[in-house]
């Protein structure tokens, strides 16, 4: 077991480098950060001295070099913009993201798996069917697009729901939290929506398969001939077999949706990390990008072992497999 | 023909226990209409063992999901009645139904490595066998499913209980299944095929202990199989089935001496044993016939030697003294 924990450490860092030489390049080739800090009056003496403060007179890769050294240290530079640190700013934002991303996925999760193994379960019925025409939009449907329709719908036509922004937040401990409080919720409402109707989709599907493929299997046919009853074959024999599917999809878009819950955030201007980065990126401010992507890799093997494990709770061959 | 046959006889000639009429299950497909079965007639006695033999594809697995009302679309049966112990099981609803599956009527399948749910525990997969039928605390259950699994012969029963699927061989788990089959005490079981995909000492282990099971508890059974000399020294009564019909039934040693039916003639010369030794081993000439491609008449028309143009119209079968009888029109009387 610590074996493999290891190996998917090494990869990870293996990831990181290669992905932090690429942002170094490609940021060094957009343009240079400094143009965005400075007033177009700055003199060019100005804009030295601004480019030696952040180091960015010496050679990409003597930056990059200096970087690493610091990086090994825990330091991940600050922020060109704004001078506080980068990992603590992303650490700021990231209560926002997190908790609208488990508000979006448990809801994706609790309307998509149950339709996902009724479409399954009659897949001839027009019920099923018109799960499926569903799904497909949700699945196809721009993210923005959706986002906006709902703005249109609940904030501008109807009127009761905010549209952007975090609403009122409690503080438990350092951590800010919108679902403590009404207004929260209600903030956190169409983007969570938005980005769960998506995701819903995707659980719909992922599901509809699985029970499909489990549905004829020999062993439900046996539960039946056992004289099981229908709820007990559903909730326990179907259930069981299709989690395997379902808890890797759902970890996966889980992480898909922290580190690049972009879109949502931008058009609900919800203060999360996607928004940072998309902010960051635009502004060239490096220390900011890069050492979000080296977080969201650590999260994204993180993650990939918390599933492994559901994984072995759940398959008992799994287990053995990891053992050998 | 030895005392318990004549006894299973006279007592299938009192009240049978099942007695299945006319049965025709059929599956609408994009090819056609797949007449699996095609007027199967059966009657069982309490504690009867009956043989059901026959090729693959002739549908005998079909006959077995029928009487277990466990035919799905686009299969349905479309005509006949089944009877258990004075019970309708066509037009049954479906909750009475479930309550005698696996309870009076239990099934073994045919393949063992997929019949055990791969993600739960046997324990779990006995228990809830008990549970689904009565009202029973799970140590109560817990009990019965170690007693099933020393019934069936299983060793360390308190292991195998904790154990997954995965772990077992496929012997170990037909066991299983079938102590899960035997776990109610039905007076049912439907056996399809369970030993063909074990090797052949565990299958004539698993045949005998099934047999003495079955005798001890008063069980009937159904033992479907496609090899005649399995159920000769298992059945009390063999059925012949060919494409979706049964061609000749009557008491074990009758049929395997005396075969009337020209395809169950080529069955036995195709078994090897000691009354065909020296002899070359006869084949049925031809192929299986596809189901949606059957010969008009008989459906063994094509490949019998002795067809005559009155096969042209299908039989039907013919009661013979002895409870014997035969679907053809020229049987070896
Ligand atoms: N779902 C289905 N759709 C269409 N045809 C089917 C279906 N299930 C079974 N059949 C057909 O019914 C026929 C009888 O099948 P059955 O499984 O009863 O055969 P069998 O006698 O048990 O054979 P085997 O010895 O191979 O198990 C086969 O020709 C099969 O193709
Ligand atoms: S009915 Fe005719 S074709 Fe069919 S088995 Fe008898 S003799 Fe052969
Ligand atoms: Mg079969």
């Amino acid at each position: 077991m610590p074996v493999f924990i290891i190996n998917r450490l090494f990869q990870a860092l293996g990831v990181i480098l290669v992905m932090s030489v690429l942002v170094f390049v490609g940021l060094y080739l957009i343009g240079d950060p400094t143009s965005m800090l400075v007033s177009p009056e700055a003199t060019e003496i100005e804009r030295q001295a601004l480019r030696k403060a952040l180091g960015l007179d010496q050679s990409i890769w003597v930056q990059y070099l200096t970087f690493l050294e610091n990086a090994v240290q825990g330091d991940f530079g600050r922020s060109f913009l704004t001078g506080q640190p980068a990992l603590q700013l992303i650490i700021e934002r990231m209560p926002a993201t997190v908790e609208l991303v488990i508000v979006a996925m448990t809801f994706s999760v609790l309307v998509g798996v149950p339709l996902g193994i009724l479409a399954g379960l009659r897949p001839k019925a027009p019920s099923s069917k018109a799960i499926m025409t569903g799904s497909i939009l949700g699945f196809s449907l721009p993210n923005f697009w959706i986002g906006l329709m709902l703005i249109m719908l609940f904030a501008v036509y109807l009127g009761v729901l905010p549209a952007s922004a975090r609403g009122e937040t409690v503080s438990v401990g350092p951590v800010a939290l919108s679902i403590l409080t009404v207004d929260g919720w209600q903030h956190l409402a169409l983007p969570a929506l938005t980005l769960g109707l998506a995701k819903a989709a995707l659980m719909i599907r992922v599901t509809r398969a699985a029970t499909r493929e489990v549905l004829p299997m020999d062993y439900i046919k046996f539960a039946r001939a056992k004289g099981l009853r229908p709820s007990r074959i559903l909730n326990v024999h179907l259930l069981k077999n299709i989690l395997i599917p379902i808890i890797t999809v759902a970890g996966l878009e889980f992480g898909q949706a922290i580190a690049f819950a972009v879109v949502t955030e931008s058009v609900f201007s919800w203060p999360g990390m996607g928004k940072l980065l998309i902010d960051s990126i635009i502004t060239l401010d490096r220390p900011v990008v890069v050492a979000y992507l080296i977080m969201m890799v650590f999260f994204l093997v993180i993650l990939n072992l918390v599933v492994d494990i559901l994984y072995m709770a759940i398959d008992p061959s799994a287990r053995e497999k990891v053992r050998d | 023909m030895d005392v318990s046959s004549m006894q299973a006889t006279a007592t299938t000639r009192q009240e049978p226990l099942l007695s299945i009429k006319g049965l025709k299950t059929h599956f609408a497909t994009r090819a056609g209409v797949v007449k699996a079965v095609d007027g199967v007639d059966i009657e069982l006695g309490r504690g009867e063992i009956l043989g059901l033999v026959g090729e693959s594809g002739s549908g005998k697995s079909i006959t077995g999901f029928s009487i277990l009302g466990l035919i799905d679309p686009p299969g349905r049966i479309v005509d006949g009645s089944i009877e258990y112990d004075g019970l309708d099981l066509v037009s049954m609803g479906e909750e009475p139904r479930r309550q005698l599956r696996g309870n009076d009527i239990a099934m073994i399948f045919q393949d063992p490595s997929m019949t055990l749910n791969p993600v739960l525990r046997i324990d779990t997969q006995l228990i809830e066998t008990v549970q689904a039928h009565a009202e029973v605390s799970t140590a109560e259950a817990r009990q019965r499913a170690r007693d099933a699994l020393v019934q069936v012969g299983i060793p360390s029963p308190d292991e195998r209980l904790k154990a997954y699927p995965y772990e077992l061989s496929g012997g170990m788990r037909q066991r299983i299944a079938i102590a899960i089959a035997l776990i109610n005490k039905p007076k049912l079981i439907i056996a399809d095929e369970p030993t063909t995909a074990l090797d052949v000492s565990i299958q004539g282990q698993i045949i005998y202990e099934v047999k003495q099971l079955c005798r001890k508890t008063g069980t009937a059974l159904i033992w479907i199989t496609h090899d005649l000399a399995v159920v000769a020294g298992l059945a009390d009564r063999i059925s012949v089935m060919y494409a979706g019909r049964i061609v000749e039934t009557g008491i074990t040693a009758d049929v395997i001496e005396r075969p009337l039916h020209p395809y169950t003639q080529g069955l036995i010369d195709s078994v090897p044993s000691h009354s065909t030794r020296g002899r070359r081993l006869h084949q049925i000439k031809g192929m299986t016939p596809s189901l949606l491609n059957l010969p008009q008449g008989c459906a063994f028309r094509d490949r019998c030697e002795r067809a005559t143009p009155e096969c042209l119209v299908a039989p039907e079968p013919t009661l013979l003294p002895g409870g014997k009888s035969v679907r053809c029109w020229n049987p070896a009387l």
